[in-house]
């Protein structure tokens, strides 16, 4: 396993940003700021007329990494340990099943535990322990 | 306006999760990784990220929803209050097993399209994959009937 450091502060600050991120979509747009549902609604089939809204959404997530080269002059530099077989097994279980269960970490676990949401809380338990639950069996058992 | 704003919070939101260390799938591992807290190398961060994110947001919407509706929208739309059932679960159970095995969830998956090279991008790939086979699945199944006929 790779190492890395308990940082309460940024990690804070970093989740009142997305919290900010998720107001201002509420208020300007009245929407959910939902990743798994922004995403894939621009992905066949059918659209509904919000593409640009949502393409805008997504542009800014990957550009993000930008903002922060110009302020630091270093990238973030996410650290994969997992094979090429386990990102495509993995991908494909996150993306079928944060659209078949409406939700992710964001939608579920910021927006609709912020609206008290039941679905929201039974879906975050679930995934929560599931995705435990997987970790255990990776690192500790096999 | 609306397109600006959109790209402001997805910005907002990108900036957020690496700041947050969300991007970084280490990280997220080792937060999950409960059993890690005995020998003292468990990572509590995302507790923050969740607390940061989950009381801005309340208190936010709380204010947003008294305003009786959204700046550049006629309405908020907003998920209906339906009950959870099986698919909630079954989605929410293939997703944390997904989530678990690579570290990676659909945000910063996107962050770290730039980033974190060709694993980044084949989780990436996969990832959308699955998002659209799921929702062919979906709307064959909202419409049984015609499917029957088909």
């Amino acid at each position: 396993m790779i190492e890395t450091t308990f940082t309460p502060v940024t990690s804070l600050v970093g989740g009142a940003l997305i919290g900010l991120a998720a107001v201002l979509l509420m208020l300007f747009q009245g929407r959910i700021a939902g990743i798994s549902g922004i995403v894939s609604r621009l992905l066949p089939p059918d659209a509904d007329g919000e593409t640009g809204g949502r393409l805008a959404f997504v542009a800014g997530l990957v550009l993000a990494p930008l903002v922060v080269y110009a302020a630091r002059s270093a990238w973030p530099a996410p650290q994969i340990a997992a094979t090429i077989p386990i990102l495509v097994v993995a991908g494909l279980l996150v993306g079928f099943g944060s659209v078949w269960g409406n939700g992710c970490t964001s939608g579920h676990g910021i927006c609709g535990l912020s609206r008290l949401s039941l679905r929201s809380l039974i879906a975050v338990a679930t995934f929560m322990a599931s995705a435990i639950a997987t970790v255990f069996v990776v690192r500790h058992l096999l | 306006m609306s397109i600006l704003v959109q790209f402001a919070a997805g910005l907002i939101f990108g900036l957020g999760l690496i700041l947050a260390g969300m991007a970084n799938p280490a990280k997220v591992l080792n937060f999950l990784d409960l059993a890690a807290i005995p020998a003292g190398r468990w990572d509590a961060s995302l507790l923050f990220v969740m607390a940061g994110g989950i009381a801005v947001t309340m208190l936010g919407y709380r204010l947003t929803f008294a305003r009786g509706r959204p700046l550049l929208a006629e309405r908020f739309a907003l998920p209906s209050a339906s009950r959870p059932d099986a698919r909630l679960v079954s989605g929410a159970v293939l997703f944390g097993i997904g989530w678990g095995l690579a570290g990676f969830c659909p945000g910063p998956a996107l962050v770290a399209a730039l980033t974190g090279g060709a694993p980044a991008l084949i989780f990436l790939a996969a990832m959308l994959a699955g998002m659209i086979l799921a929702r062919r699945l979906a709307s064959s199944s909202v419409r049984p009937a015609e499917q029957g006929r088909a």
